[in-house]
């Protein structure tokens, strides 16, 4: 059994409760429910801050470019960007995909939860920040370009679900070394793990926190696995990370969008 | 209307200008320098433009961008009026951008540019500070030079839609310790405060308290602990920053 956060949808107070991983069902007030009983809310309400190439795959992948124009060498400091509130969704929710696009990568990243602002923390100190970890599908439009901030790639209308909870930190022996696996349509098509981040989470923690404060309820995700897989109209995603639990969304058209039945 | 957030004998109060002074939602009148000036909105999603003034462009030797050059920051930036803005030690060129921000009003999704002042709340003036030192080529201007704590001043106004006549015709002006650094005018953006809603509104939804910094005219200097940095736009008002030094942390 795991120590978790959630919301529930319809009730404004956030919950707490113990997960059991086995059986799949939530004890919460000495009462038990198991989990597809229950629609789970955004169990987060701070800023999102997303980081590129931090996964060693990625980075590779990626560094035969770095020395050439318009990135002439290789990043020193973390790249972020930010998934604005716009693009958060809950568990079981949509992911809308724009009408002009056949597919969207599935971005699998395990969210840390800051427990209280941190600012220019050490490695040694950083997991005294963390208050718990949640997964995140940081959804993208696939764009082959880093130079310029991709907003109109990343930024779209349910392009960031989470939850459907947060583990807390003390449930979670080593979030360096969790196994993360994609499945679209129950197809198992990414494994990856934490343990191949370029910085891992307590470097990464100081390296942001170097230049900017990443505040309480904030969400700092550690990254992308590279090869994220593509999922179109009517794809089931699940992003499962060791641990802390299942993530699932089906993606829509965007158009359905007006006049859904809620 | 001028609106305003303050702190007042710890509280917080919304206010509105009066004459010299400030009026709180109490009905009690203050003078400027008594109160603590929050930024005078809390902003939601944070939009800002990179080289949306031709002459600014070239300055930094760039051309025009073919697509808005947009990117997005975080609240942990936002700092009100009289509020101070750190210059680390390590930096040699950070350099304030007075720019019109522009507040929505209300939900907005594919929005035209004919209707796209239906959506606006009104205006204030940001002040967007750039430490160009940090300036990486990944997701360029990268978090680490547009993301820092208290690096972007807005107010110390939100001023009403309805009171600014024409928004694409303001005169903005910015002073170091007096003397005057920068002059432009929002006539020169490349692209237009309607035309900026229809983009970001084709492509995603943006919410009331949604602010977009609409980018900075030609004349950025480096500036240093102790400036004065003021920035001024016709009808919005006068935005007060202080450089200051890094704090000591004491671990």
């Amino acid at each position: 059994m795991k120590e978790i956060c959630f919301k529930l949808q319809g009730e404004a107070q956030m919950k707490e409760g113990l997960y059991d991983e086995e059986k799949q069902f939530i004890m919460m007030n000495r009462t038990s429910q198991t989990i597809d009983k229950l629609n789970f809310d955004i169990p987060i309400n701070g800023t999102i801050y997303g980081t590129l190439l931090n996964y060693n795959g990625a980075y590779q992948q990626f560094e035969s470019k770095m020395n050439e124009s318009p990135y002439k060498q290789p990043p020193k400091a973390p790249v972020l960007y930010i998934k604005p509130i716009n693009t958060h969704v809950a568990n079981g929710s949509s992911i809308y995909v724009p009408k002009e696009v056949e597919s969207l990568k599935m971005g699998a990243a395990l969210g840390i939860v800051f427990e209280k602002a941190a600012t220019k923390v050490t490695e040694q100190s950083a997991f005294d920040y963390v208050f718990g970890y949640v997964i995140v599908n940081d959804v993208q439009i696939p764009h082959e370009s880093i130079y310029r901030p991709a907003v109109k790639e990343i930024a779209r209308d349910s392009f960031c679900p989470i939850g459907p909870w947060i583990v807390k930190k003390e449930e979670i022996k080593n979030p360096d070394h969790l196994v993360i696996r994609v499945y679209v349509n129950g197809e198992l098509k990414q494994v990856n793990s934490t343990a191949n981040l370029v910085r891992p989470i307590s470097k990464l923690i100081a390296d942001v926190t170097e230049f900017m404060t990443l505040n309480k309820g904030d969400v700092l995700l550690v990254g992308i696995p590279e090869n994220a897989p593509l999922a179109k109209v009517d794809d089931h995603v699940t992003v499962e990370i060791e641990g802390i639990g299942k993530l699932e969304n089906v993606l829509k058209c965007e158009e359905t969008l007006v006049g859904e039945k809620i | 209307m001028k609106h305003a957030r303050v702190a007042y004998e710890g509280v917080i109060y919304d206010a509105i200008q009066l004459g010299e002074g400030i009026q709180l939602t109490n009905g009690k009148i203050v003078m400027e320098d008594e109160v603590v000036w929050l930024p005078p909105f809390v902003p939601q999603t944070i939009f800002a433009l990179g080289l949306n003034y031709a002459e600014h462009a070239r300055e930094l030797s760039f051309h025009t961008p073919s697509e808005p050059l947009v990117f997005l920051k975080g609240p942990n930036t936002i700092v009100g009026h009289r509020g101070k803005t750190v210059r680390p030690s390590d930096v040699t060129f950070m350099h304030y951008e007075c720019e019109l921000a522009v507040v929505i009003g209300k939900m907005a999704r594919n929005v035209k540019a004919k209707d796209a002042y239906d959506y606006i709340r009104g205006y204030t003036i940001a002040n967007d500070y750039a430490f160009r030192d940090y300036l990486e080529n990944y997701y360029r201007p990268n978090l680490r030079v547009k993301n820092r704590d208290s690096s972007t001043a807005i107010g110390p106004w939100l001023v009403d839609a309805e009171d600014i006549q024409d928004p694409m015709n303001l005169k903005l002006q910015t002073f170091v310790n007096g003397e005057k650094t920068q002059e432009g005018n929002t006539s020169d953006m490349i692209i237009s405060i309607p035309e900026l809603i229809e983009y970001l509104s084709g492509f995603m939804t943006l919410n009331p308290r949604d602010v977009i910094l609409t980018g900075t005219p030609k004349g950025s200097v480096d500036t240093k602990v102790g400036d004065e940095v003021v920035t001024e736009i016709e009808g919005l008002g006068r935005l007060v920053n202080t450089i200051v030094a890094e704090p000591v942390l004491q671990q």
